[in-house]
């Protein structure tokens, strides 16, 4: 029998994970001149880092429970506001209570906001209410803070794009499948594409688990245990934006507490609910109700308004099975495994999207010196370069280009998000560059595609029909790339299904089914009428 | 206008979708003077091709190429379904009267047999349907004998990539080929819409530049296929000029809806309507609804200070969520206008699937209104809510007309034999 020697890559540091955390730590690593290369088993924030309400907090809902944590996401957003500005968007905050929420809690909230350095700014209601006229009549008390909304797709995929300009390497769709142990060392670490193929060796001096809620079974595979719960949140989006700025309940952290604008639309959350799988993860009925229950007394238009999507992601979180997982700790950790008997693997999980530079800051400064590396973080000064090709996730920024630079042969794939081939075009040419083959979906992560009330069921088609004209797509791959794409837009439809958005669907069915007979796409490709079933 | 001073009507159509334009249309065929409310807008997402059953049952994706002994299948299987209720003999009867109505509108059909006809969809579909537009029909011919074809399409039509189509098809039709071409007179402009460049080639000199610009094309090519849009009123005539001009036979294919097929089924059915003297109110909804013996009336929104008609019989085809004919909160479903009792789910967990083309299909889409042997939907207690209230099309429950792929034959088939019940009444109340 042959030996099928598999291919081996050697780099200085090899990342587990593509969230906001393994993008940052290979920015961070790439600008202290470290090799490194990402492994991602899925694509860029595919796990909690892009299932969350891109809130970069000014600390202020942390400063009862965990004033600590509020410091650090004080310090953090400040950072970020700075260097990576294009992510931003400074909305600022408030924080609101409504009639029969804890008076106590209320009267306490700036003193404990002052405790940890946070300004917090009292705002007349009547005032408040003329600037967000969402709130409820019943409001009793708003804070202003600088609270700030951010876009973790672009925050991660430009971390990424400047990592691999310093000569960082990045492998979507590849799973770790083993490691190879050598004492007290791991001397590669086995991974394999989701495409098939032969398995690769990676040798890495270092290694580094940030597979955020998949980091436990990834410090099992290496033979290290780590002590994680998972809670699950859901979050819904709106048809229409409700709010201006973040607008969070006042009051002990609970279900529905956060309402998020971005772009036109707004995002309600989340949930936390304690789960003990990871696998099929998906937005329910039962919360999208609760997340509604519980933030009408503050929002009451979300009573009824429309709703387009519910997402739900998992948080990792560190320690062991309490009662509630608000309760537990969200802040992160950093494990070096040494007392695992491994002296050159780390974990990196927990925390917040607002910490994920510092956190990445902590585990490069760790791989760093193991590695006789002595350069300094960088990634508190250095600005985040703009990526062309990561920048399209930002509701508006397309439609600016199609005006600014409006070429005659460029055309609207989508009119509700202002989607033009241009920026389809740009996008698959950068991972292609990449060697990557795009999906559909991998193009709706980095684009405005599929996003409106459609929900991709008329622009998935149309983007397809466009790949088709330039000759990427080919064969009958666009037929499974639509049932793809819309099949995973479903997910979040499923759950918020009623009103205006159950005729929306009504619609998308009648044309996916009714008309093009998609489900039915393995019978009808052949219409022979021999293969006619006859009872 | 006073009630007193009310019109009178023997039938009040309320929906102008496919049942309501089919149910007035017969009604005015069996001399009934009748008044249809509701704008018609939902035929816009129409194909052009009239469904009449292919899929039964649903779950198994079991393809009928005879809608007849699919028909019979669906007696045997699901008995409850609304089509298995109306006896086969008239369906036929009622399709013909339906397609013969839009003929006489400008908007022919192929003669209709005893099968279903496959056509390709511009995304590399084959579609299973039972009556297809004289425009359109070539290309059953050119799928079955897989002739060796051109499809030719237009820069910046967005929604339509004849590259896709042949790319989608190529094993199963090798001898299918594209190309694309720039439309006459829209040649600096980005995106170019079907509805335009429909209307445009109504102007026999865009016409003729276009049929010259597609004629070098041909190559072996004895059969063309473009996307649908030859014309909008003028369709046959656009369509035979094509076929002439090339000397091939020319077929449309159907797009992503709202389609060139979608306005001119419209334009027919109103053509329709308007010869069968149908009274119209196409801005008015119905604001409320009431019965008295065996007048119906019907208070409308839309004229100035409102409109109240009376009628002898009432039918509901007001359509499903898109149609307004149903309304869903975060609870349940509801009838709109008379609040009439729904079958449905017990919860909105049940409503949909997890996943979206799981082949059982969703709850939510066989939930509806029931209705006795004579088409009126019962109220709570199981008896018909009125004595001249019907229901006809996809507001009835008990089907799933977007899998089973029977919308047209659902809305003919009920709105036929609901006149016929209604016809009776009135007879026998003289």
């Amino acid at each position: 029998m042959a030996l099928n020697f598999p291919s081996v890559i050697q780099t200085q540091v090899l990342i587990i994970g593509g969230g906001v955390t393994g993008t940052a730590l290979a920015r961070d690593l790439a600008l202290r001149g470290v090799d490194c290369v990402l492994v991602e088993r899925d694509d860029i924030n595919a796990g909690a880092s892009g299932r969350n309400h891109g809130l970069l907090h000014s600390g202020a809902r942390y400063v009862a429970g965990d004033p600590g944590a509020a410091m650090e996401c004080r310090a953090e957003g400040d950072i970020l506001k700075r260097v990576a500005a294009q992510t931003i968007q400074d909305t600022g905050g408030y924080f609101v209570a409504v009639q029969g929420d804890d008076e106590r809690y209320i009267a306490d909230f700036p003193s404990h906001c002052a405790r940890s350095g946070i300004t917090a700014r009292a705002v007349d209601v009547a005032v408040a209410r003329a600037q967000e006229p969402a709130l409820s009549e019943n409001t009793i008390a708003v804070f202003e803070v600088p609270d700030a909304a951010i876009d973790p797709f672009r925050l991660s995929l430009e971390s990424m794009a400047q990592a691999c300009s310093l000569g960082a390497r990045l492998m979507r769709r590849t799973r770790v499948v083993g490691f190879e142990r050598e004492g007290r060392r791991i001397c590669a670490v086995r991974v394999q594409s989701l495409a098939g193929g032969d398995e690769v060796r990676i040798e890495a001096t270092q290694v580094v688990n940030a597979a955020g809620a998949w980091a436990r079974e990834v410090a099992l595979l290496a033979g290290a245990s780590i002590a994680m719960t998972y809670s699950k949140g859901t979050l819904l989006v709106t048809h229409t934006r409700l709010a201006s700025r973040v607008v969070n309940r006042l009051r002990r952290p609970g279900n529905g507490d956060i309402l998020m604008p971005g772009g036109t639309v707004s995002i309600i959350g989340t949930t936390s609910l304690r789960v003990d799988s990871l696998d099929d993860i998906r937005p329910t009925p039962a919360e999208a109700d609760l997340i509604i229950a519980e933030s009408a007394p503050m929002l009451p238009a979300l009573a009824s308004a429309r709703f387009i999507r519910a997402y739900a992601g998992v948080r990792p979180l560190l320690g062991s099975a309490g009662a509630d997982s608000r309760a537990v700790s969200r802040g992160f950790a950093l494990f070096d495994h040494e007392q695992h008997g491994l002296d050159n693997f780390a974990t990196l999980t927990g925390g917040k999207l607002t910490t994920c530079r510092l956190m990445a800051e902590r585990a490069a400064d760790l791989v760093c010196k193991r590695l006789g590396v002595t350069r300094p973080c960088l990634t508190a000064t250095t600005l985040l370069p703009h990526a062309a090709e990561s920048a399209w996730t930002a509701p508006g920024h397309s439609a600016r280009e199609w005006v600014r630079s409006h070429q005659v042969d460029d055309t609207l794939l989508c009119e509700c998000e202002m989607v033009q081939g241009s920026a389809v075009d740009a996008i698959y040419a950068a991972l292609r560059a990449a060697g990557d083959t795009p999906t559909l979906t991998d193009i709706g992560l980095r684009s405005r595609v599929g996003k409106g009330a459609c929900q991709g069921a008329f622009c998935g088609l149309r983007t397809v029909a466009h790949l088709y004209q330039t000759g990427d797509f080919q064969a009958q791959r666009g037929l499974s790339e639509i049932v793809d794409f819309f099949s995973e837009r479903w997910r979040g439809q499923q759950p918020i299904l009623w009103g205006e958005q159950l005729a929306q669907a009504e619609l998308a069915e009648a044309l996916h089914c009714g008309l093009f007979g998609e489900e039915l796409r393995q019978a009808t490709l052949l219409a022979d009428p021999a293969r006619e079933v006859k009872p | 206008m006073s009630d007193a001073a009310a019109e009178r009507y023997d039938v009040a159509v309320i929906g102008a979708g496919m049942a309501g334009m089919a149910a007035a249309l017969f009604a005015a065929e069996r001399g009934l003077s009748c008044i249809q409310i509701g704008s018609g807008g939902g035929i816009l997402f129409a194909s052009g091709l009239l469904d009449l059953l292919a899929v039964q049952p649903v779950a198994q994706h079991r393809l009928w190429q005879s809608p007849f002994e699919a028909l019979a299948a669906l007696a045997r299987e699901q008995p409850a379904h609304p089509l298995a209720q109306v006896d086969p003999l008239a369906i036929r009867t009622a399709f013909q009267r339906f397609v013969a109505a839009l003929t006489s509108a400008g908007m022919p059909y192929a003669q209709m047999g005893e099968r279903n006809s496959n056509v390709i969809t511009s995304i590399g579909t084959v579609k299973t349907s039972y009556g297809v537009p004289l425009t359109m029909v070539a290309g059953v011919a050119a799928l079955a004998q897989r002739l060796p074809c051109l499809l030719v399409d237009f820069r910046g039509l967005r929604e339509f990539s004849a590259r896709q189509t042949v790319e989608t098809l190529a094993q199963e039709w090798p001898t299918l080929r594209h190309q694309r071409i720039e439309f006459p007179g829209f040649e600096a402009v980005p995106e170019v819409y079907a509805v335009h460049l429909a209307r445009a080639l109504e102007n026999r000199e865009t016409r003729e530049r276009t049929i010259a610009l597609i004629k070098p094309l041909l190559g072996d090519a004895r059969v063309v296929g473009l996307p649908a849009l030859l014309g909008l009123s003028r369709s046959s005539e656009v369509h035979a000029a094509f076929e002439a001009g090339l000397g091939v036979p020319v077929f449309e294919i159907p797009t992503m809806p709202t389609s060139v097929p979608g306005l001119r089924l419209l334009g027919a059915l109103e053509a329709v309507m308007s010869a069968r003297s149908v009274t119209r109110r196409q801005l008015s909804s119905v604001r409320s609804l009431s019965f008295d013996g065996d007048t119906a009336t019907l208070d409308l929104t839309g004229a100035p200070g409102g409109e109240c008609i009376r009628a002898g019989a009432v039918v509901l085809a007001t359509g499903r969520f898109s149609g307004r004919g149903l309304t869903a909160d975060r609870q349940s479903v509801r009838e709109s206008i008379l609040g009439l009792p729904v079958q449905q789910p017990l919860a909105r967990e049940d409503w949909h699937q997890r996943d979206f083309l799981d082949p059982a299909g969703h709850a939510i889409n066989r939930a509806g209104l029931m209705t006795d042997e004579t088409w009126r939907p019962l109220d709570a207690s199981g008896e018909p809510a009125w004595a001249n209230l019907y229901a006809i099309g996809s507001i009835l429950a008990e089907q799933d007309w977007m899998r089973a792929k029977c919308g047209s034959g659902l809305a003919i088939a009920t709105a036929w034999a609901a006149v016929e019940q209604i016809t009776q009444q009135l007879h026998k109340a003289g």
